[in-house]
């Protein structure tokens, strides 16, 4: 009830702009989660409006991965995992029986916190999804999904005479880079991003936020961050979390210059966390 | 640090006094340091001692065995003995008397010899094998009837010990098993040229025999191979698939502990229980054969596969779980992120721990004693349900004979037991290698 009340404030305080031309995406609706005997989250409900980036901070523990692992159910390999509530993609209820979860992930990617690329060839590692859900009808098809998927995710330049080399031997930004490009390589509706940065420099950093200022135009992201100001920099809605309940959401600039909770004041002013 | 902010008398004397009971105590945890050293040093220079004294005993002893003595003797293939229709019918060439050719050739070189006990004396110092040694090549070239020629035949066992030094001379007449006579007339061929070692390749190329010089070790490393044929089919697709089943897809529940509990408790289940399962439900339940591989490998691979599946569990338990998020991220299923990421990353490990069970398996002796493969077999098995025996019962069977040649003939067939065992340690080591490169 109390988070209804905050949705309603925000949105007449927030910016019709935003608000009014970005349509839902994703939906949650008190979502919960528990680890066993242990709550994680308690009854979530938030918006990911489409073709924007929606930042999720709070310090560390508050369930904000876990929330984002509830969107491609990547919940569901974690023993003892239950999660409750429901969640829309577009009209589709992905926590639905009759859904297929290796259809779902197809539609919503996923980028994580280390760059894990397989140990394989950097081909290899953007080819596997195409190569998995049966995209590319043959050889050159596929040649141009890779070559487009790592043009776009700004890896192009710098490996395409390495093509076959590992991919395990690239730098960490460029490692992370390349897990981008795998995970748009099978043209996902969403891209799930769980700290992507933090295991990287400054540089690498600002290039994967360069990439994502980019890539939002074609898909809808949503990602974790533990840095409040790229939270600033790259997102353009802010959802605060604390101790396994969503504090505040809205517009980041908002968020950040006139936070209407105590909790995400001292948060963002580094008061705590 | 302190120093420079804080420049006052007393807190520099502490700082010195400090670091003096730093340095006592450096030199304590050197000391102890170095003790620690000198112990493991002093540990793998006793077990590198060991290991040297193993298998120094063993070359000693065993590497006569690759020798054999020899003896050439001129012998007359004279058609009336032989063949006295000129049909030349294998069955009449293979019914004749080659012992009395061999005797006579033997008599000839020392006429003197007159009495009957010196005639048997003297034909016993060429091995039993040799009139079939001869059989076979005048069959094999049947133009050799009728002719004069140079036959080579092992000296009998006591022979070739006496000869090799191994029974001396020196000790009285009734205490060794080759008499005055013989020495003397061994002297004499010897004189002659006619005696010499030669490289004993019937210990590799023949079955077991009651008779030292003529038994070999092919029958049983053989039906090792046929053994660990069966026991490799059957407990490595067995073990890979049990580990990544139970890794990778079973729920983790009461029953799944309890199943893997009891196969940390199989590994360690003395291998001769093994042997009697095998005896209780293979040979007398199933009735298959006595003494065959079939069930040698049947029994060998369910002692292997708790070890297998150890192993290949800890493998994949080894490979990261980004691996497995990352797949499964992409929309892989249980099925695609198990062979295509983490099977090809676990199986460095697992066939690690396939080759060990199998290096294992392949110097087991205990359960094959109770399935039978410790009859005496001298042909070849040919196939797995023929009966044969393994590397280590045929160790064990020539270890428990009388006759002074099978100490060495024990040792040999040891060296080349020890042998396949590095080769196949070698082989994991090598797989490891060319696995991990791929990481």
């Amino acid at each position: 009830m109390l988070m209804d009340q905050k949705l309603q404030a925000s949105s007449t305080l927030a910016r019709p702009l935003s608000k009014s031309v970005a349509p839902i995406k994703l939906k949650a609706r008190s979502v919960s989660v528990f680890y066993g005997e242990s709550q994680a989250l308690f009854g979530i409900d938030l918006d990911i409006p489409k073709n924007q980036v929606t930042s999720l901070i709070g310090p560390s523990g508050c369930g904000k991965s876990t929330f984002l692992r509830c969107f491609n159910r990547m919940n569901d390999i974690i023993d003892g995992c239950q999660v409750s509530g429901n969640i829309h993609l577009d009209e589709l209820d992905i926590y639905d029986k009759s859904i297929d979860v290796v259809h779902l992930r197809a539609r919503v990617g996923m980028v994580f916190q280390k760059p894990n690329p397989f140990p394989k060839s950097i081909y290899d590692n953007v080819s596997y999804g195409p190569k998995i859900h049966g995209l590319a009808s043959d050889k050159t098809e596929m040649d141009q999904i890779v070559q487009a998927s790592l043009e776009r995710a700004g890896l192009w330049k710098e490996v395409k005479d390495r093509l076959s080399s590992p991919g395990t031997g690239l730098s960490g930004g460029q490692q992370q880079r390349l897990c981008i490009a795998r995970a748009i390589a099978v043209e996902p509706e969403v891209i799930l991003m769980d700290e992507p940065c933090s295991a990287l420099d400054p540089i690498a950093t600002a290039k994967i936020e360069e990439l994502m200022d980019e890539l939002k135009n074609n898909f809808t992201i949503a990602i974790v961050t533990h840095s409040m100001q790229q939270a600033a920099r790259v997102s353009q809605r802010t959802a605060f979390f604390h101790l396994g309940k969503l504090i505040e959401v809205g517009d980041t600039q908002q968020v950040f210059t006139t936070p209407k909770e105590t909790r995400t004041q001292e948060y963002i002013t580094g008061r705590f966390g | 640090m302190t120093d420079s902010i804080l420049p006052n008398q007393p807190d520099t004397a502490g700082q010195n006094h400090k670091s003096a009971l730093v340095a006592a105590s450096l030199k304590k945890r050197y000391a102890a340091e170095r003790r620690f050293r000198l112990y493991g040093v002093a540990a793998v220079m006793t077990a590198l001692f060991f290991v040297v004294l193993l298998f120094a005993t063993i070359i000693y002893n065993g590497y006569p065995t690759f020798t054999q003595t020899m003896v050439k003797l001129e012998i007359t293939l004279n058609e009336q003995d032989i063949d006295p229709q000129g049909t030349r019918d294998p069955e009449v060439l293979s019914a004749a008397n080659y012992r009395k050719l061999i005797r006579k050739a033997l008599l000839d070189l020392f006429p003197d010899v007159k009495s009957r006990g010196d005639k048997r004396k003297l034909s016993k110092m060429v091995s039993t094998g040799a009139p079939f040694a001869l059989r076979e090549a005048v069959m094999d070239d049947p133009t050799l009837i009728g002719r004069r020629g140079q036959f080579t035949f092992p000296m009998s066992d006591d022979i070739d010990q006496f000869f090799k030094g191994t029974i001396s001379s020196s000790s009285a007449e009734a205490d060794r098993r080759v008499s005055d006579k013989q020495v003397n007339w061994l002297m004499r061929m010897v004189d002659q040229g006619m005696v010499e070692k030669q490289f004993n390749s019937k210990f590799f190329t023949n079955g077991d025999s009651r008779e030292p010089e003529l038994a070999g070790i092919l029958g049983a490393a053989v039906g090792s191979f046929l053994t660990l044929l069966v026991t490799l089919a059957l407990s490595f697709p067995i073990g890979i698939a049990s580990a990544v089943y139970l890794e990778e897809f079973a729920p983790k529940n009461r029953l799944t502990q309890v199943i893997e509990v009891n196969i940390n408790n199989l590994a360690a289940v003395p291998s001769i229980v093994f042997g009697l399962l095998g005896l209780a439900i293979f040979l007398n339940f199933f009735g298959l054969p006595r003494s065959a591989p079939i069930v040698g490998g049947l029994v060998l691979a369910l002692m292997t596969l708790p070890t297998i599946i150890i192993a290949g569990r800890a493998a994949l338990k080894a490979v990261p779980p980004s691996i497995r998020e990352a797949a499964f991220g992409m929309g892989a299923s249980r099925i695609q992120t198990v062979t295509h990421h983490v099977l090809p990353l676990a199986m460095p490990g697992m066939l690690t721990g396939a080759i060990l069970g199998m290096a294992q398996a392949l110097g087991e002796t205990a359960p094959l004693l109770m399935i039978g493969m410790v009859a005496f077999i001298v042909d070849i098995p040919g196939s797995i349900t023929d009966p044969s025996t393994v590397l280590p019962v045929q160790i064990y069977l020539w270890a428990d004979s009388p006759e002074r040649a099978f100490v060495e003939r024990t040792s040999g067939a040891i060296i080349v037991l020890l042998g396949f065992l590095i080769m196949m340690n070698a082989a994991a080591v090598i797989l490891r290698k060319k696995f991990e490169n791929k990481w």
